[in-house]
């Protein structure tokens, strides 16, 4: 019988196999942030241990940095500038790459790994943070984890893993004008759950995803955590080559024509066996967003939002109940009915150059409402850099969103910046967890393009209406 | 870590699904770059009615007695999905949970649990509550009981259910393992795994 994908990486990192569905997996990357990683670092140097592979470790600051212009050490998050100090104090004395502030590789994790060539087809990386599967739409196997295996993985290059069930997901069809690798991921958590993916790795197929330039790939695979999943993984191709080449860590010259030949034969033979095998028709999709407080409360852009009372599962019921109370919403509600206070562009889903440019092919010659907060803020100084080149960062302060530094920024609140309490946000993050984003802020997740549309509106709405109307 | 053999204790219910890790422990409670002393920041949102004066919601079940003195987590399915942040398996042990019992987990943080010295259990929803159904009754009499080497979660004298756990994350709890120890005694195999492999993908090695 042929491998998945998975299992042919899986194969090539096995340094034992433990015999009982185990086995320890040499980790070719490590990558952390001044949030998680900062603990991890200390907590080495606490036990006496140290970084066995300074050089295959990478850390920059992302979490807890504000993102407004001039920044420096100082945060809005109390306690914030212990992090930082920290973290960068600790880097330097375990001698692993840094990417500081003010250094163009600085940006989040998970646009930089890709960005920089850090994360390439078929190598494992991990991060102390849940979305490290981002890396997945190059074809690289990456994972988060915790601070204790973290600091395993420091210190011994390798992490005891159990072998996950194999989910393939094949996205059939083709993607109608407007639809976006995030209105992907989310009609799939929709449809089978926050937690349908769990015990799996999941790899995602079919023509539609053949189609998405590897960006979008990256958004498919970040939400993969959201669906339950161990992690998500595109098979790479010529697109994924063509992206990696002449990065800064990317191989040169032999190496790299060897790596070649390894990376070309990544992809899952076609007898490989998934325990589970779901599959998505795109063909009339729409573009989608979240009315609750889990990514599985998601609904496309036109539809009103469900009633609890026609759910048959009580927890699910509940759940639901409970969502609507949150998010301060009636069942019934046409979504583009709904008022917002804020747009946020953002977070290692959405905040790479083709995710500005979609946002300002919107936003271009158009006004953010009154009284709508917008706020974009670049996913890494590169592509905060490459966007002015364009002069995109032009397009979106005419349009009367504000410019930031990079960073994680509002994606999640830390105690320091925040939208105000029970402000309604359509974000282009991943996750409308309650207080996620802010004390009571009430949190929309959806595409660059559909928050674009849904700034200049005032309230909810898509691109495609938008041009219409 | 504290080697895990038997618990038992009293069992709180708090029957949600799709519990994350920002409700177990939110971002602004996790203050200093240290494992230590979350045990106030566990379910801030939920337990106090006013995160600054520390105002407590009487209806949130772990402020109720004797629910107070819980070990135990009756809950529902995707129990600590989202962020991977151990804190808040730290907060659960610091706060005094020892055991979790849900349909379904998060991934990382089970491992982090196993990482942590807390058993987590996988049972049926339908178990579940008849776990709750029992404990309702009378909190603080009717405690549950876990066995990790027979794994068996009983209540009373009528319910008893195994329950399944992998036998690596079984040892571990059991042993209460360091295992980055026992990691470094398998070098000279890391070692063997490298030499092999820096000529099959020289491009890894940087
Ligand atoms: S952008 Fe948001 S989800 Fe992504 S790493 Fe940062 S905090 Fe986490």
């Amino acid at each position: 019988m042929g491998l998945t994908l998975i299992e042919k990486i899986w194969q090539e990192h096995e340094v034992i196999n433990q015999g009982d569905g185990n086995s320890l997996i040499y980790i070719d990357r490590i990558f952390l942030h001044e949030r998680t990683g900062s603990i991890a670092l200390k907590g080495l140097e606490k036990a006496n241990r140290s970084v066995r592979n300074p050089s295959h470790v990478f850390c920059t600051l992302d979490h807890i940095v504000d993102t407004f212009p001039g920044r420096g050490d100082e945060t809005l998050m109390p306690s914030g500038k212990d992090f930082i100090i920290s973290t960068r104090s600790s880097a330097k004395r375990a001698d692993i790459n840094f990417f500081d502030l003010g250094d163009p590789k600085q940006g989040i994790v998970h646009v930089v790994s890709p960005e920089q060539g850090i994360a390439l087809p078929g190598v494992t990386l991990v991060c102390p943070d849940s979305h490290t599967c981002t890396v997945g739409g190059l074809g690289a196997l990456g994972w988060g984890i915790g601070s204790s295996e973290c600091e395993h993985a420091l210190s011994t290059s390798t992490l005891t893993v159990k072998k996950p069930k194999m989910m393939q997901v094949i996205f059939d069809g083709t993607l109608p004008v407007g639809v976006t690798a995030k209105d992907l991921i989310l009609h799939l958590i929709q449809k089978f759950g926050a937690a349908g993916g769990t015990g799996y790795a999941v790899e995602f197929s079919g023509p539609v995803v053949k189609n998405l330039e590897i960006e979008a790939r990256l958004t498919l695979c970040n939400m993969a955590v959201e669906f339950g999943a161990w992690t998500g993984i595109v098979a790479p191709d010529d697109k994924t080559l063509e992206y990696i080449a002449n990065r800064p860590f990317t191989p040169q010259g032999e190496t790299y024509h060897k790596a070649l030949t390894h990376w070309e034969q990544l992809r899952s033979d076609s007898d490989a066996h998934f325990e589970a095998i779901l599959s998505i028709d795109c063909e009339t999709m729409s573009p989608f967003v979240t009315w609750g407080t889990s990514p599985q409360h998601a609904i496309p852009i036109d539809e009103s939002i469900p009633d609890p009372a026609q759910e048959t599962d009580p927890s699910t019921q509940k759940s639901m109940h409970r969502a609507l109370q949150y998010m301060g919403l009636n069942p019934g509600t046409k979504m583009k009915d709904i008022a917002i206070d804020a747009a946020f562009i953002g977070s290692c889903t959405n905040s790479r150059l083709s995710d500005l440019r979609a946002a300002s092919e919107v936003l271009k010659d158009r006004k953010v409402a009154s009284g709508v907060k917008a706020i974009c803020v670049p996913g890494s100084s590169l592509v905060k850099q490459q966007a002015e080149e364009e002069g995109l960062d032009q397009i979106f302060k005419a349009a009367g969103f504000e410019w930031r530094e990079s960073g994680c920024s509002m994606c999640f609140f830390a105690g320091g910046e925040s939208f105000g309490e029970q402000q309604r946000v359509i974000t282009t993050t991943n996750r409308n967890f309650e207080n996620r984003q802010g004390k009571r802020t009430r949190s929309h997740l959806a595409s660059p393009a559909t928050v674009a549309a849904s700034a200049v509106s005032g309230k909810l709405n898509d691109a495609n209406s938008l041009e219409i109307g | 870590m504290e080697p895990f053999e038997h618990h038992t204790g009293i069992a709180a219910p708090l029957m949600q699904i799709n519990i994350d890790t920002d409700a177990i422990i939110p971002s602004r409670e996790m203050k200093s770059v240290s494992k230590k002393g979350l045990e106030d920041g566990l379910f801030a949102e939920w337990r106090y009615l006013s995160l600054t004066t520390r105002k407590e919601n009487p209806e949130f079940v772990l402020n109720q007695d004797p629910y107070r003195s819980a070990s135990l987590l009756l809950t529902g399915e995707n129990f600590g999905c989202g962020s991977s942040r151990e804190h808040a398996a730290w907060a659960l042990y610091q706060w005094g949970i020892r055991v979790i019992v849900a349909p379904s987990f998060g991934s990382i943080f089970y491992n982090n649990c196993i990482q942590n010295g807390i058993l987590p259990v996988v049972l049926g929803p339908e178990k579940i509550k008849e776990l709750q159904t029992f404990v309702e009754l009378n909190p603080a009499v009717n405690q549950l009981t876990v066995d990790l080497r027979a794994t068996i979660i009983s209540a009373g004298s009528n319910i008893c259910y195994p329950f399944s756990i992998e036998s690596s994350d079984q040892q571990n709890l059991l042993q209460g393992l360091d295992a980055i120890g026992s990691t470094l005694k398998m070098m000279s195999s890391i070692e063997a795994f490298e030499e092999n492999d820096i000529h099959r993908r020289p491009w890894v090695y940087l």
